[in-house]
């Protein structure tokens, strides 16, 4: 089968260019300026960009018609199913749940049941199709356990995927310390609580040599320390959600579940520490946290309403705000996007060019709509954005060069 | 950035002294709906102190009270309250509820909402339940204490209190002592008094003070005999038991020791400094007996008494609507 995606501009390594796409077999055949041959699916794409698909690093749940409403082509998945991903078996069956649509990599669970005690069988499950593996929605609270884990999983080429909020000072809390929790009687524990955890993953990470990706970092002051650890040279990337690069705690206002987050929002001068940390190079990658859940776990008083936001058909447009903003320019969104999460985790993604498999996502970028929590075509609405008026729609989403959607 | 959806607990209703729908706390009431609420709970006052405790004119209305935690003087304020107006009280307390058998708060809240109540009482152990339910429901409802946020008819008793003893409470220095973290009393109190005008200080262990809560306009202590020096009012909030035992404080003899209100210390506030206690009281933890019981210093016998009269109040002027009363329809 052949595509031809005509008039676009397109993103590729060495800049934005004007011209098409021409995918052939599943491949990328041609970029710029080529001979339309005479059997190919024609895609006017004037005005629009044409981009690497969407590498999305950390999802929660598999949810095929977000992922291509998106522009996600391939998704890595946490750990944290039920049961959680702990066997080579549970890990084969997730790696086979989305070809040959969006492509799922699973990410292996770093402890048996993610408990934090005991290291899984991570070498066996890479060879099962494991892209990494991910201590899950907690921080390994025991230093031992992830100073071994890093060793075991650095000797093996694994990036070790944590969550970096310090188990002990974030036991039972729902929001960061500030104004916003202290009026609303929230639970809450200091922002530095993220800090204290980067800073401890660092040294173990600095000791083995493993390669450590955070999921998510979201305050000035972890954000210092991987800053620092970079320039020293350490094998460590982070990525970020919109939601904690547009938002601050004062989102939870009226006790809105859809922003209880984890890590929870911050305030606001972390927010522009993140923007900033986007722009300097800092933050490696924006995923979307998918993590859609319904009213079950959302339409409950704050503190007892489940963590999570469904990202994945807001990540780009809302990203594209930062383009709109001056922070970043768009080919550097799309290196936050596609290149940097498919180079972290080796995945043969994230490039538009000649030879690689065509994974490619065509996006409006001036196409104006307003997020609408009943609207979207998750598995659940629950996003912190909703009725916000946003610019930016995913046209079209290509997977090996097939149209998904 | 993104912008919250129209809310029908904010929802303001008309051009009379008090227009919203529901109490759900203190914060978004201005200074003077404060005050009409205090201005009409006078009235009731005088009635509870006659003979013949009755007024009829809230006949034939119901008053749930569901109560998620455990209450006794709340609940029973309130029952008395409702029914001193005539209404139907009924008390659906958790130990009896289908709470326990896993129903969500969302259920419970359309299971009562058909029962056709007139009025709700609510109290909840997690802040921003009683609003969730509020939202869900057709009638007034009265947030009766939610988690750690608010405790609004706690808070305007207290400034009925105040303002009965000491004939103002703009200009008063009052110290509210001990575990504000996990108090509702003390945000609600917050919010009132200083909106009332009241120079307010929040004074206890630095574990037991929100991080930040100066940004709700009050001056921080943690050296109770500083915090203390000229007040006017000094409340005291109770300790939680299993709060004194080495988790947020060593031990209640060091809170007693440290944080404890003796005749001693009171004597570094105003002369004729006013003490108040929302209840129930551990003597000897947070507040010595010759203190509590001291009649001339001590407001905590008549806090409980204006809190009749103060819900009495909240639960006429919030039914007037229903009821058709002339000018608040």
């Amino acid at each position: 089968m052949t595509l031809a995606i005509l008039n676009g501009r397109i993103i590729t390594p060495s800049g934005v260019i004007e011209g098409g796409v021409l995918c052939r077999d599943g491949r990328i055949e041609a970029v710029g300026a080529f001979d339309v041959p005479a059997d190919a699916e024609r895609i006017d794409a004037r005005g629009k960009y044409v981009a690497p698909g969407i590498v999305d690093v950390g999802v929660f749940a598999i949810d095929m018609p977000a992922f291509v409403a998106g522009g996600i082509t391939r998704a890595l998945l946490m750990p944290d199913q039920s049961p959680p991903l702990d066997t080579v078996a549970l890990i084969q069956r997730a790696a086979a749940a989305g070809k040959p649509q969006v492509w799922i990599h699973p990410l292996a669970a770093a402890t048996r049941g993610l408990h934090g005690t005991d290291l899984a069988e991570v070498g066996l499950m890479a060879r099962g199709g494991a892209t990494g593996i991910a201590t899950g929605r907690d921080w390994i609270a025991d230093s031992a356990v992830m100073h071994r884990l890093l060793s075991y999983a650095g000797a093996l080429g694994l990036v070790t995927v944590s969550h970096a909020e310090d188990g002990g000072l974030a036991r039972g809390a729902v929001a960061t310390e500030a104004e916003s929790a202290t009026r609303m009687g929230l639970p809450a524990a200091p922002a530095e609580a993220e800090a204290l955890a980067v800073q401890r993953d660092l040294l173990l990470a600095e000791i083995s040599g493993a390669p450590l990706h955070f999921r998510q970092v979201t305050t000035a002051r972890a954000l210092d320390l991987i800053r620092a650890a970079k320039a020293k040279g350490l094998p460590v990337t982070c990525g970020i959600t919109p939601a904690h690069f547009l938002l601050s705690d004062v989102a939870m206002g009226d006790f809105r579940t859809f922003a209880r987050l984890s890590p929870p929002l911050r305030e606001e001068a972390d927010r522009l520490a993140c923007i900033a940390a986007l722009a300097d190079g800092t933050i490696d990658l924006i995923c979307s946290g998918h993590d859609p859940r319904g009213p079950e776990a959302k339409r409950l008083p704050f503190s007892d309403a489940e963590p999570g936001m469904a990202g994945a058909e807001t990540l780009l447009a809302l990203s594209l705000a930062l383009v709109r903003n001056g922070a970043i320019t768009i080919e550097r969104l799309f290196q936050l996007l596609a290149t940097s999460p498919a180079q972290r985790f080796g995945l043969p993604a994230g490039a538009i060019e000649p030879g690689a498999e065509a994974d490619l996502l065509i996006v409006d970028p001036h196409a104006p709509w307003r997020i609408d929590s009943e609207k979207l075509v998750a598995s659940a609405g629950n996003t912190p954005f909703d009725g916000l008026p946003v610019e930016g729609k995913v046209m079209t989403t290509i997977k090996g060069g097939t149209i998904l959607g | 950035m993104s912008s919250a959806p129209p809310r029908s607990t904010d929802e303001r209703l008309g051009v009379h002294p008090f227009p919203h729908r529901h109490l759900l706390g203190i914060a978004g009431l201005a200074p003077h709906e404060i005050l009409f609420l205090l201005d009409e709970a006078e009235q009731w006052i005088a009635l509870n102190r006659s003979t013949e405790k009755r007024d009829d004119r809230l006949h034939g209305l119901t008053q749930i009270n569901a109560f998620f935690e455990n209450s006794t003087r709340t609940l029973l304020s309130f029952e008395i309250a409702g029914k001193r107006l005539g209404m139907d009280v009924v008390n659906m307390a958790v130990a009896q509820s289908s709470v326990k058998k896993g129903e969500t708060l969302i259920d419970t809240a359309i299971t009562l909402n058909a029962m056709r109540p007139d009025v709700i009482v609510i109290r909840h152990d997690a802040s921003g339940a009683v609003r969730l339910i509020a939202d869900k429901v057709d009638c007034p409802v009265l947030n009766a204490g939610d988690g750690r946020h608010e405790h609004p008819t706690q808070a305007l008793l207290d400034a009925l209190t105040i303002r009965r003893r000491k004939g103002r409470i703009a200009g008063l220095t009052v110290a509210i002592c001990g575990d504000v973290l996990h108090s509702r009393v003390a945000r609600s109190n917050i919010l009132a008094l200083g909106t009332l005008g009241a120079d307010v200080r929040v004074v206890g262990p630095p574990t037991l003070l929100p991080p930040h809560v100066e940004r709700m306009g009050v001056t921080r202590f943690t050296d109770f005999d500083a915090g203390l020096e000229g007040a006017d009012v000094v409340m005291m909030l109770r300790l939680q038991s299993e709060r004194m035992d080495g988790a947020f404080v060593p031990s209640p003899r060091e809170y007693h020791a440290l944080y404890g209100l003796t005749t001693e210390r009171l004597a570094r506030a105003a002369p004729d400094a006013l003490v108040m206690h929302p209840g129930p009281m551990n003597r000897g933890v947070e507040i010595a007996s010759a203190v509590a019981d001291d009649l001339n210093r001590s407001a905590i016998p008549e806090q409980v008494e204006m809190g009749v009269a103060l819900r009495m109040a909240c639960l006429d002027v919030l039914t007037r609507r229903q009821r058709g009363v002339e000018g608040w329809a």
